[in-house]
């Protein structure tokens, strides 16, 4: 009986990129003639579990059933011979070939290529699901959803019956991804089995059968679509609250510090990152910032200290008993010295805002470098703060001189945020500072940032984790899309609420 | 079990760090297994490979005049592997070393053809000195200021100046700094105009000592060599920082040109006593060696110049004495290089073998 063996069948995968856990025992399973949805938000571990199908990666624990026998899967190669194939986010065509020379290329078969032959088979697999390509057609003449359309028809002419589909919706527009999912349905009830890798709720409800959550590199469950709803995915996807007990004083008498009013920043592509972004940080209180990643916190934090270009709008920046003066368009050194920092962990930590050759004494100095005469380094003082970051801190490692790059997660982060307090700043700015670490050392970097606030300063938290923004912060400023979905008191507020602002649920549909 | 043998051979794994005697045993080991394999070619070219190795150790140190003449190779290498060091510690491949020498050499024999009757020797080599360095430095700002502008690859770009500038040269010698008609040779300079000699050899040795020591301070204890390191490591980090990417690398480059202008002027000036087409003669491209086998160390490269000095030399009298061809030393300098920089990958990364992995599995 075929219904009862699964076309795929994940057990206990593990996949470890260094002390980064990215898939934590997952088992996921999916029988043919269905559309499973894997949801959960970036960083969440959707691509990494699917790349081990593909055979990009090898996983570490863990086995893989393909209809019920055991397999491992080394190379893309290895995924095609058991009929899996994959469609990625970025399409990896030849630009100068035809449609079904990009579909056959690669493809050993004996004999003579016969194009001829191949455009007849390309052209029968397109009336039968309903593509609408010309196999004659070059790459360089398609736009993007026909693009697509030559990735799933290349997956489907090597014969697969497993799809995987990486955000495939990302790129469309709305009238291309009704298109999409109505062959996606054709190629279900052809029998097909195919996983879509999304974090849109409204394309999940309307296309899959079967949802499977995944957060943070862990399992959280599978449920029938017809039997959930937007807002139980929601919780699934960001989880139910938790008390944290994190100590939030109130600081008696907050100033305006920072005014941003309809900021718009636009990437090199001239997608526009950030939309007519307004708010108002107070000195003395800290402003979460919440979203899905990718909302525009990046280009907001980099847009304020100066190292974006800002295509409109104003930030304006009130230092103590002085008129507030327009930070767009001052150079982050300039930025800086006014009292504005950004302490930014970004995905692999180093990549902005540490030198990871370098010890502790090395980076203390990014801030310090320039200061005192002459054209020699005083290393004196970078030193002394090091030191002193060392033991208020407690980081752990050898020396000021070991490099940080060779650190653990966590003392990496103390280096960082404890350089930025250090500066005394009035502003200070922080993004994902608690990510990847273990709850002491987070409780040590909530509290730094309380004492900050109650100094007076305007701290700034770009965070991912809800129960620490709620718990944590005054307010909560919620980014959608490069656009801001609300401004919510976190003292009032619920999980719920801030989920499905950042999601839209709660205004307009998401896009 | 069936399918456990489909698990892959070999995997790797990023290593998070090793202990420095570990890291110095595999370098060491490296330099061995390199002069194992320069050993078995030299064998295949029909040596004894001991008496080969010694007689290239005798060739090259076993004489005074033979010190002298390795002496008078390694002076350019290591004052051309300074000259680099900065650009690679900031990752900017600059590979026109070669041409930045020839540069530096170009205008430094205008002086020493021109201007020898009119000023006092010491005056004259000074002017020489500074005019190769403004020379080399300017060179090798071209492609840096199109690097900084509009980020062209800047590899390519230093590699495609090197045959421009020695075509200028070409042209001087066929041309306007022709000395006989019809001789396509640069009249050798006069005595005014050619570098003093210093224990026997002329004193171009001093200088890259002194700039050994002025490259070590520069890049370990200057704000201009720190902001280099940091660019080298991550340009968003520098720019975070508030530093000036795009200033960094023009100065850099121009100050890795005019060391290597110098290093031009000191070879057209006390080796050659002349300029020609081959002034720079490769030595821009071994100097890369060199710069990478140090690890960018300026005391380090005082070793590793010597060491292919003495390899160079060496087989200039292996072909002499034995008729070994002295593209060996090339051979050897190659396979050494390989398997030092090769080793590095043993250093960042360990293999994780079939077996292994199902042990490591199984203690999981």
């Amino acid at each position: 009986m075929e219904h009862n063996v699964c076309a795929i069948e994940l057990k206990g995968i593990t996949k470890r990129f260094g002390e980064v856990v990215a898939n934590d025992g997952i088992d996921l399973q999916l029988n043919r003639g269905e559309i499973l949805s894997l949801l959960g938000e970036n960083g969440s571990g959707k691509t990494t579990l699917m790349n081990m199908l593909s055979g990009i990666y090898f996983p570490d624990e863990g086995q893989i059933f393909v209809n019920g026998e055991p397999v491992s899967i080394r190379s893309p190669k290895d995924a095609f011979a058991h009929g899996i194939g994959m469609i990625h986010q970025h399409y990896k065509l030849v630009d100068v070939f035809t449609a079904a020379e990009n579909i056959v290329l690669g493809l050993e078969e004996g004999g003579k290529l016969d194009i001829k032959a191949a455009e007849a088979k390309v052209r029968d697999i397109c009336r039968r699901y309903g593509f609408d390509i010309d196999p004659g057609q070059k790459i360089y003449d398609m736009s993007v959803s026909q693009k697509q359309t030559v990735e799933i028809v290349k997956v489907l002419y090597r014969g697969a019956d497993i799809l995987i589909l990486d955000e495939p919706t990302a790129v469309l527009t709305p009238q291309e991804t009704d298109k999409l999912f109505e062959v996606l349905r054709a190629m279900k009830a052809d029998g097909k089995a195919i996983v879509i890798i999304t974090h849109k709720l409204h394309e999940v409800m309307a296309l899959s059968d079967k949802v499977s959550v995944l957060r943070k590199g862990k399992y959280i469950g599978t449920v029938k679509t017809s039997e959930t709803s937007p807002q139980a995915l929601t919780d699934m996807m960001v989880g139910h609250a938790v008390t944290l007990n994190i100590d939030r004083p109130r600081y008696e008498t907050p100033v305006g510090r920072l005014e941003v009013k309809g900021l718009t920043v636009l990437d090199g592509e001239g997608v526009k990152k950030l939309d007519g972004v307004s708010f108002t940080a107070l000195g003395g209180e800290i402003l979460g910032v919440a979203g899905i990643a990718g909302s525009g916190q990046k280009e907001l934090l980099e847009a304020i200290s100066g190292l974006c270009l800002v295509n409109q709008g104003e930030i304006l920046y009130t230092p103590d008993g002085q008129p507030p003066a327009n930070l767009v368009g001052k150079t982050p050194m300039q930025i800086r010295k006014a009292g504005v920092a950004m302490a930014f962990v970004p995905e692999d930590r180093l990549g902005m805002g540490l030198v990871g050759s370098m010890g502790m004494t090395g980076n203390m100095m990014l801030r310090s470098w320039k200061k005192g005469p002459g054209v020699f380094l005083n290393r004196k003082d970078p030193n002394e703060l090091a030191l002193r970051v060392w033991k208020e801190l407690e980081v752990v490692t050898p020396g000021t001189d070991f490099p940080v790059r060779r650190m653990s997660g966590g003392n990496v982060q103390k280096v960082l945020v404890g350089r930025e307090i250090a500066s005394a700043p009035s502003v200070l700015m922080t993004a994902y500072a608690v990510r990847g670490l273990d709850i002491n050392t987070s409780y040590t970097i909530y509290n730094l940032l309380t004492e900050q606030k109650m100094k007076g300063v305007a701290v700034i938290y770009v965070g991912e984790d809800l129960d620490v923004l709620l718990e944590l912060c005054d307010r909560i400023l919620v980014l959608c899309g490069g656009k801001v979905s609300g401004v919510v008191d976190a003292r009032s507020a619920t999980k719920e609420q801030i989920g499905l602002l950042m999601t839209r649920l709660g205004g307009k549909e998401g896009a | 079990m069936n399918h456990e043998k489909k698990i892959p051979l070999i995997r790797l794994a990023k290593r998070d760090g090793m202990e420095s005697w570990k890291v110095w045993c595999i370098r060491c080991g490296s330099i061995l297994f390199a002069l194992l394999l320069g050993a078995l070619v030299m064998a295949l070219a029909g040596a004894n490979p001991v008496t080969a190795y010694g007689t290239m150790i005798s060739g090259a140190l076993g004489k005074k005049s033979a010190i002298r003449q390795t002496v008078k190779i390694a002076v350019p290498l290591l004052g051309c592997a300074l000259a680099i060091a900065p650009c690679f510690k900031m990752r900017f491949w600059n590979i026109g070393a070669e041409g930045q020498i020839t540069a530096g050499a170009i205008a430094a024999s205008y002086f020493a053809l021109f201007w020898a009757n009119r000023l006092p020797s010491p005056v004259l080599l000074l002017v020489m000195g500074l005019a190769g360095a403004l020379a080399g430095g300017l060179w090798a700002l071209i492609p840096a200021f199109f690097k900084a502008k509009w980020n062209t690859n800047e590899t390519l770009f230093t590699l495609m100046m090197n045959y421009i500038i020695i075509g200028v040269v070409r042209w001087l010698q066929g041309g306007p700094w022709e000395g006989r008609k019809g001789s396509q040779i640069i009249p050798q300079f006069d005595e005014a105009a050619c570098l003093p000699r210093v224990l026997g050899v002329h004193c171009g040795w001093i200088i890259v000592l002194v700039l050994v020591v002025f490259m070590h301070i520069y890049m370990n204890h200057t704000k201009h060599g720190y902001e280099i390191a940091v660019i080298g490591d991550s340009v968003n980090t520098a720019r975070y920082a508030g530093m000036n990417v795009g200033r960094v690398m023009m100065r850099t480059m121009f100050l890795s040109g005019a060391i290597s202008g110098i290093v031009g002027f000191i070879v057209a000036s006390g080796a050659n006593n002349t300029l020609y087409d081959g002034v720079a003669g490769g030595v821009g491209f071994t100097s890369i060696t060199v710069a990478w086998l140090s690890q960018l160390n300026a005391f380090a490269m005082v070793g590793i110049s010597g060491l292919l000095a003495v390899l160079s030399k060496g087989a200039e009298t292996l072909q002499t004495r034995m008729a070994v061809p002295t593209s060996i030393s090339d051979i050897i300098t190659g396979i050494l290089l390989f398997c030092m920089l090769g080793c590095e990958f043993f250093i960042n990364y360990k293999l994780i073998f079939r077996g292994a992995g199902r042990k490591e599995a199984r203690h999981g």
